[in-house]
């Protein structure tokens, strides 16, 4: 559910920045989502139809760049890639991962005809 | 066809309006705590208790966030205090600006501790800053001791971890020793709590830790 709130946002940031450079048309959205945060992306994308009609952003298409759970471990301190919700260091083993990145929600950049 | 770069936190807008709150909350001398845990977990008997423990000694108010119903709420009022109701109306979560414009019935130069109780929810809770000054995150035994192992964020982003209803550690298989240990590989500072808000059994280190937290801001303000 809490992608209706995410949904919420990222359009309201698209709209801003697409009127800000005059676009008629937003064409495809960026974004970079790290593997850690709750974005469920059918359920964005199902909001996003739902909510753009009428819009700039209508017919929008969203593109994700995952970007993976990287941490640092607290044991160690081998930095390593990590497959979702795994924080158990490679090296030694410990559950003991310091998230660095993996917890981004961020739109990088967008298509526009203007 | 352009391509423009943005650069923005989709939830930048959430953030600024939880780092608002802190502000108000940090001027007013109140400790925000933000309670994270499952449906079930015991929320609100432990803040019934932990309120009816402090009372004396400290002001409290109270915003229940719920799906819907105010049935929480009517418990803890009964305890005398402030309480606000937010139904999220189907939402996971509470947002920080829902807590701003639940706050706004309270008379913040009388309260001490401002308990945020949140949706029910292991996951979701974890992306929205309150402007809480930490979150408490409780773990009832019944729910199994691979919790902390399977939602590592919350947990690594609790002030403070509470195991509860304690007293029915015999009854159900939850190993204390791996799931204190798990805790503390994803979370080193938390102090972790085991407690029965039933039983009483744990409160009391609890309560102490908790008022000596409200001391240890009122004193920063002094100085």
């Amino acid at each position: 559910m809490h992608e209706l709130a995410i949904t919420q946002s990222l359009i309201k940031i698209a709209l801003a920045k697409a009127e800000e450079a005059g676009a008629l048309r937003i064409k495809k959205i960026n974004l970079q989502i790290g593997r850690l945060t709750g974005y469920v992306p059918e359920a964005v994308e199902m909001n996003f139809r739902m909510m753009t009609p009428g819009t700039r952003a209508e017919g929008a298409e969203l593109d994700i760049q995952w970007v993976p759970v990287r941490c640092r471990c607290r044991e160690c301190g081998t930095e390593y890639r990590s497959e979702e919700l795994d924080l158990t260091c490679p090296q030694c083993g410990v559950l003991s991962g310091q998230i660095i990145d993996g917890r981004e929600m961020f739109i990088d950049s967008m298509e526009i005809d203007n | 066809m352009t391509e423009i770069k943005i650069l923005k936190n989709i939830l930048d807008e959430n953030r600024h309006r939880a780092d608002d709150n802190r502000q108000v909350f940090n001027k007013h001398g109140i400790l925000a705590l933000n309670f994270i845990a499952s449906p079930g977990a015991g929320k609100t008997t432990l803040l019934e208790k932990t309120i009816f423990g402090l009372k004396d000694r400290l002001n409290f108010a109270v915003i229940e966030g719920d799906i819907t119903g105010d049935y929480d709420a009517r418990r803890l009022a009964a305890l005398g205090i402030p309480v606000v109701q937010i139904n999220t109306e189907g939402g996971c979560h509470l947002d920080a600006g829902m807590v701003h414009r639940a706050y706004q019935d309270f008379r913040l130069d009388k309260v001490d501790i401002l308990a945020v109780e949140n949706v029910g929810n292991l996951v979701c809770p974890a992306e929205f800053d309150l402007g809480e000054a930490f979150k408490v995150v409780v773990l009832s035994v019944p729910e199994g001791d691979d919790k902390p192992a399977k939602y590592p964020l919350i947990f690594s982003e609790a002030g403070a971890v509470i195991f509860s209803k304690i007293d029915l550690l015999k009854a159900v298989n939850f190993g204390l020793d791996k799931a204190r240990a798990d805790v503390r590989r994803i979370n080193r500072e938390a102090p972790i709590f085991e407690l029965s808000a039933a039983t009483g059994q744990g409160m009391g280190e609890w309560l102490e830790w908790l008022s000596g937290k409200v001391e240890s801001m009122k004193g920063d303000e002094a100085g």
